[in-house]
């Protein structure tokens, strides 16, 4: 694997392939187990967009593997903030590491970057674009949680629209067979090109989705990414998920959310035996531990 | 029907059978500007009996490229190309979609990298037809069909 862009780079097998390495490494993420497998390698996290788990998790990930990681994060400290190309960034960083992890807030930065690039671009998150590596560790838990992938429900909620883990996840899913519930205040919803791509969606109402689906994905409403914050408010407190509405869920209903969460999550829901949220996170290590193995020969 | 009076050119290029209305849009496509000085001769809203209206653009003294013409299909898919020589036509043909198109279209999503006025970077619009001519960018995966509206 070159660089790893969009989640369509990946084919059916090879996402596969990732998941089963991924289950490999979760004893090394959990420190049971000592790798030094990427000893001597450097990976630079660029983030121009603000970030707590897919940044730290990457930085856990090549550590785990005995690598080291340089990071530009306070926009302000570098050149950028003196009016550097992203173009010309890239090819400065490249010469300092191995593989670069971009997130960036305009949708096609990390294609672009890859055409600037001398070392793998991994893309942590192109603004309301793709978000590739959250769709792989999303897979994964989705596997270990549900004892499946293939032909599993799953109802996407809240902001189908700017949301780059929804736009990157549900294609994967339609390659595993899911059938896809879309639930959204109508402002908010899955872009024309996403929906010409993947056809065998249903919209539907949360309250009736939820007695029926093995996943509920809840989205955050993204305030950042709404050209006006008039029409943000107006969607702002849309769902919450609280333990009265999943009284009638499935037993062995799963809830994944790619946080951070605002309120769309109630806490209380935490405890009950549907959240696998922190999990989720806590899968981001092992599952880039598998993409950095993969990207860094 | 009164026949309009189009003078014949000696030697260039004739696109013909131009969608009515986009003659001025398919000078941009092929980087005509006002400061040309070349003869261009423009025809527009001309009667035409498979069309009903069209446009029609005459370029005096300039074979252009297949590649440049194909570029006009974007807009008028129905266009047809006459090379001249000592007033003959000497290849006629008619324009096809070019498969990828760089640096033309801008990209209507102004999240996309490709509208960055700091970065080294043309857009790039993958072209299909399905029912109308749709431009796909190759950045942020937009979807055109109004391609008209968003020549550079």
């Amino acid at each position: 694997m070159k660089n790893l862009i969009s989640i369509e780079d990946l084919s059916k097998a090879e996402i596969l392939k990732i998941l089963d390495k991924a289950e490999e490494f979760e004893d090394v993420a959990l420190g049971k187990r000592k790798l030094r497998i990427l000893e001597g390698k450097i990976l630079a996290n660029l983030f121009f967009e603000p970030s707590t788990r897919t940044r730290m998790s990457f930085e856990a990930a090549m550590k785990r593997l005995g690598g080291d990681v340089i990071n530009l994060t306070a926009q302000e400290a570098s050149s950028i903030a003196k009016g550097e190309t992203l173009a010309d960034t890239i090819k400065v960083v490249s010469k300092y590491c191995d593989a670069i992890v971009i997130r960036h807030p305009l949708i096609g930065a990390a294609r672009f970057a890859a055409e600037h690039s001398d070392v793998p671009i991994i893309n942590a998150g192109d603004g309301a674009g793709q978000h590739p590596t959250q769709t792989l560790l999303d897979l994964y838990t989705i596997r270990k949680e549900c004892g499946k992938l293939s032909g599993i429900s799953i109802a996407l909620v809240g902001d189908l629209r700017y949301s780059r883990t929804v736009h990157s996840l549900i294609k994967a899913l339609n390659l595993f067979d899911a059938e896809i519930y879309l639930v959204s205040p109508p402002t908010l919803s899955l872009p024309e090109e996403i929906l010409d791509e993947v056809p065998n969606t249903k919209i539907a109402d949360l309250s009736e989705v939820i007695t029926a689906v093995d996943v509920l994905y809840v989205t955050r409403i993204q305030r950042e990414r709404f050209p006006d914050e008039e029409e943000y408010k107006k969607v702002a407190n849309s769902y919450k998920i609280t333990p009265d509405l999943l009284i009638n869920a499935k037993d062995t209903l799963i809830i994944l959310h790619p946080l951070p969460r605002v309120n769309e999550i109630d806490t209380a829901v935490d405890k009950t035996k549907h959240a696998r949220y922190f999990e989720q996170a806590f899968y981001g290590v092992p599952v880039r531990m598998a993409i950095l193995t993969e990207v860094i020969k | 029907m009164k026949e309009l009076v189009v003078s014949k050119i000696k030697e260039g290029t004739v696109i013909d059978h131009i969608t009515a209305g986009r003659a001025l849009l398919v000078l941009r496509i092929l980087g005509i500007s006002e400061k040309t000085k070349d003869t261009i001769l423009i025809a527009m809203n001309v009667p035409s009996q498979k069309m009903g209206r069209k446009d029609i653009v005459k370029v005096e003294g300039k074979f252009l490229s297949t590649e440049e013409l194909n570029k006009i299909a974007l807009i008028s898919p129905n266009a047809t190309i006459n090379l001249i020589k000592d007033y003959e036509i000497v290849k006629k043909f008619k324009v096809t979609l070019p498969p990828v198109v760089e640096g033309l279209i801008i990209c209507p999503n102004r999240m996309c990298i490709s509208n960055s006025q700091r970065e080294p970077i043309r857009s790039i619009f993958y072209v299909s037809f399905d029912k109308d001519v749709v431009a796909r960018c190759h950045y942020c995966g937009k979807k055109i069909r109004d391609i008209a509206e968003q020549i550079r």
